[in-house]
């Protein structure tokens, strides 16, 4: 690794983009230049794709394509996900089969880990890996998988050994998604849209070469894919992106993009869509309401605070000083703005809140709303397992008495 | 994106987020005395005391660590730092729940000199204030207990060589020991914010009645003033004094949004030790999903609060438009997230939570004073409507 400045390192990428970037250029082909030149993903080791900088000067090569409009590397959906923990555990063989691909946007992947029977528990899952002969062939059902009818790879965790513990008995796969042996079913919730699926698993055949890690070592391959996930949700949106952005390569980013981001058309009124709490309040004439009042104050002070305190865990480590307990607080702050602001949202609209679709205000955005946030609490590890996280490892409180210890084959499950 | 949005955003761009170093040392050193000096057994002496404090501990905290005038010009004989430093003083204070006319002097007194004062009162009046030589309080409230200051009936009536007070004063911050008193009061026959002025005078002047109230929580003591024609100067000029009236109360609702997460902290972190030490059914409490459920919320709790509250401190030190709003926030946040804590801290000690002799309710009382000192927090939610046009 180089030790040379950030102001040096700007002015190399600032060079490189003058002299390749084109938007004329196919998508793929683009990305393809990204991974020989490394400047697509500029924190990776350079004999993988990457140039071996820091987090925080990478971040300034991502300005600099911000700036001129470049395109960057596939990353949408769990791609990158897959992509990091591969680059962290896999062989090389693996990452030379499916890092670039993943990276140039040619592969599309999912993440195989949660199951019907083991959500918060998901160490307990117990879809099944059985070696035979070069293949491990894979039985069982997996479930709140975004976008697997779209996915190429899967990234799975599957039991191979039922007579140790529970942690020690799950390996880390790459899997083929399009074979006969797998079958995806959409799964529709609550309010109405289908974006995970069930995924399910018959005689499947994954080559024993798509290990990844060792056999039995499966969950500490999956703590990273979950550490990378938890790392990417601290609720701060990412740098707008600027400039007319006409060309081809940009025609073909949108429509990678239309399709990876289908499924979370409806995230943002899951999140509780705080931005329009006052808007709605006075177009309604409810802020004359001083309840009303009162409670838009409460929601507001809430998420004004938890925006907050996301900058101020990322200032404080941007400083090179150790996050203290604000970062972890993140996931359960967002909950409780987005419950709050479904009942706000309520007071506002009033009877009206008993319509949807056409008929609803806002063209059914507040219905949406309405249905779609009890999934925040839930969704990437819910509020519970969050406070007993919180409780443990920051607070430092002796963990529960566990009865799943023991061989898995004896531990009771659903 | 909305209006509303994009202020966000530019003030966002301007405030701090992150302590700086020197800040951060500050505050250990801050830290340091305070764990020498009080201690919960100085404050359990000092809170059954009339006076309330300790001079000789006063004296230090002035004299070694210049802590009175932290926020005050360097020309006036102050440190020259602003409200994000006040606000780590009041933070730690409010941990250790420390005994002394620090609110009363340097929060409120200085800031309404600071706000109000001619250039020739800030010099004359704030460099012994901010020696620590001088105590000093300002008088708003009346015996309503109303903090919108356009409710004040204190009149000053202009004689010969200044003003005549008369008109009592009530929940007056160490009034009962304090050596100035800034006062509040109205021009007669003035209503609302129009005609307020605000008047200094020395406590031990004629025509000043003083009386200790018995206040709930022992270590923030109380007075009542009544003024019967006392001899007081104009602080100021009229004209101003309604805007440097908002501004001191606003800096001051952030200075004790610090002391009062602070506080809170305090509270979370002995529910935290005494959960890993207390036994029942056979384990540590702490490893109950109730308990680590309660301690968790407690410190999104806390942490929520301590951002809005530095935040806030942040934004008035850099005079970003939204402070005054911020203030209001921060307020309301701090001052429920306080009381939340000191209860919660009490349940989770269970029967010897409620006990005199445990300490926990020295920090609920000092909760419950600060949720209603200066406006309660429906009252501040209602003015951040306001100020934020809704």
């Amino acid at each position: 690794m180089s030790n040379v400045s950030e102001a040096e390192i700007r002015a190399e990428v600032r060079e490189w983009l003058k002299a390749n970037w084109n938007p004329e250029r196919s998508l793929v082909e683009w990305r393809n230049m990204l991974a020989d030149s490394g400047w697509g993903m500029p924190q990776w080791p350079r004999e993988w794709y990457g140039r071996g900088l820091p987090v925080g000067v990478a971040r300034a090569v991502e300005e600099e394509f911000a700036a001129i409009g470049a395109v960057g590397v596939a990353k949408s959906g769990v791609r990158l996900l897959a992509a990091a923990t591969l680059l962290e555990h896999a062989s090389d063989d693996i990452k030379k089969r499916f890092l670039r691909r993943i990276l140039t946007g040619e592969d599309s992947w999912c993440q195989l880990f949660s199951e019907p029977g083991s959500g918060s528990d998901l160490a307990g899952a117990t879809t099944r890996a059985d070696l035979k002969g070069d293949f491990w062939i894979v039985n069982g059902q997996k479930v709140w998988t975004t976008s697997a009818h779209h996915a190429d790879y899967g990234i799975l965790l599957a039991r191979t050994d039922w007579d140790a513990p529970k942690h020690e008995g799950l390996s880390f796969f790459v899997i083929d998604i399009r074979q006969p042996g797998v079958d995806v079913q959409p799964l529709r919730q609550m309010n109405g849209h289908a974006s995970f699926n069930q995924v399910f698993f018959t005689d499947a055949k994954v080559p024993k070469e798509n290990l990844v890690g060792k056999v039995n070592e499966g969950w500490k391959v999956a703590m990273t894919t979950l550490a990378h996930e938890r790392r990417g949700a601290d609720g701060l949106a990412s740098p707008s992106r600027r400039g007319p952005r006409v060309g081809r390569i940009y025609a073909e980013e949108r429509a990678e993009l239309e399709i990876a981001n289908q499924p979370y058309t409806w995230y943002p009124q899951r999140a509780g869509r705080v931005d329009l709490i006052i808007e709605r309040a006075k177009e309604t004439g409810a802020n004359r309401d001083p309840n009303v009042r009162q409670e838009i104050a409460r929601l507001m002070i809430l998420a004004r605070s938890a925006e907050w305190t996301a900058r101020r865990a990322r200032a404080t480590q941007q400083q090179g000083r150790p996050q203290g307990p604000e970062g972890s607080l993140g996931k359960l702050a967002a909950s409780h703005v987005a419950r709050g602001c479904s009942r706000v949202h309520t007071m506002i609209t009033g009877t009206a809140a008993m319509l949807t679709g056409s008929d609803g205000p806002r063209d059914g955005i507040i219905a949406e709303i309405l249905v779609s946030v009890p999934a925040v609490s839930i969704a990437g590890g819910t509020d519970e397992i969050q406070r007993n996280i919180i409780a443990e490892r920051v607070l430092g409180l002796p963990k529960e008495p566990r009865f799943d210890t023991g061989p898995f084959r004896n531990v009771r499950r659903n | 994106m909305s209006r509303s949005q994009q202020a966000n955003q530019e003030s966002a761009r301007r405030v701090r987020f992150a302590f700086t170093d020197e800040q951060e040392q500050f505050r250990a050193a801050v830290r340091r005395f305070l764990n020498d000096k009080s201690p919960t057994t100085e404050v359990r002496r000092l809170m059954e005391t009339d006076t309330g404090y300790d001079p000789s501990v006063w004296r230090q905290m002035s004299d070694e660590l210049a802590l009175p005038g932290i926020h005050i010009p360097e020309q006036y004989g102050g440190g020259g730092f602003g409200m994000v430093e006040l606000g780590i003083v009041m933070e730690e204070f409010g941990r250790s729940l420390l005994c002394a006319p620090f609110f009363s002097t340097a929060v409120m007194a200085a800031g309404a000199i600071l706000n109000a004062g001619t250039e020739a009162q800030k010099s004359s009046l704030l460099p012994e204030l901010a020696r620590g030589a001088r105590m000093a309080t300002l008088a708003l409230t009346e015996p309503d207990g109303d903090w919108d200051p356009g409710k004040i009936e204190t009149v000053a009536a202009r004689d010969a060589d200044g003003f005549r007070l008369n008109g009592t004063k009530s929940y007056v911050v160490d009034g009962h020991i304090a050596d100035l008193l800034i006062v509040a009061a109205r021009v007669a026959g003035t209503s609302g914010r129009e005609g307020l002025g605000l008047f200094t005078l020395k406590a031990d002047a004629a025509g000043i009645e003083r009386r200790l109230l018995k206040s709930m929580d022992p270590t923030r003591k109380i007075a009542q003033i009544q003024f019967r024609g006392a001899r007081a100067d104009l602080l100021g000029s009229l004209d101003t004094a309604a805007a440097a009236i908002e501004r001191t109360l606003d800096q001051a609702a952030i200075a004790l949004a610090n002391e009062m997460v602070g506080g809170a902290q305090t509270m979370l972190d002995s529910a935290v030790a005494y959960s890993k030490l207390r036994v029942q059914f056979g384990r540590e409490i702490g490893s109950f999903q109730a308990i680590k459920h309660k301690l968790a919320d407690m410190l999104l709790e806390v942490e929520l609060a301590k951002s809005a509250a530095y935040y806030a401190a942040q934004a008035a030190a850099v005079e970003d438009p939204e402070w005054p709003a911020l203030a209001c926030l921060a307020k309301a946040a701090a001052s429920e997230t306080y009381l939340n804590a000191a209860a919660n801290c009490i349940q989770i000690h269970g029967g010897i939570g409620f006990t005199w002799d445990n300490d926990t309710h020295l920090w609920f009382k000092r909760a419950k004073s600060s949720e209603v000192f200066l406006g309660q927090p429906s009252y501040h939610r209602e003015l951040l409507m306001q100020r934020w046009g809704v």
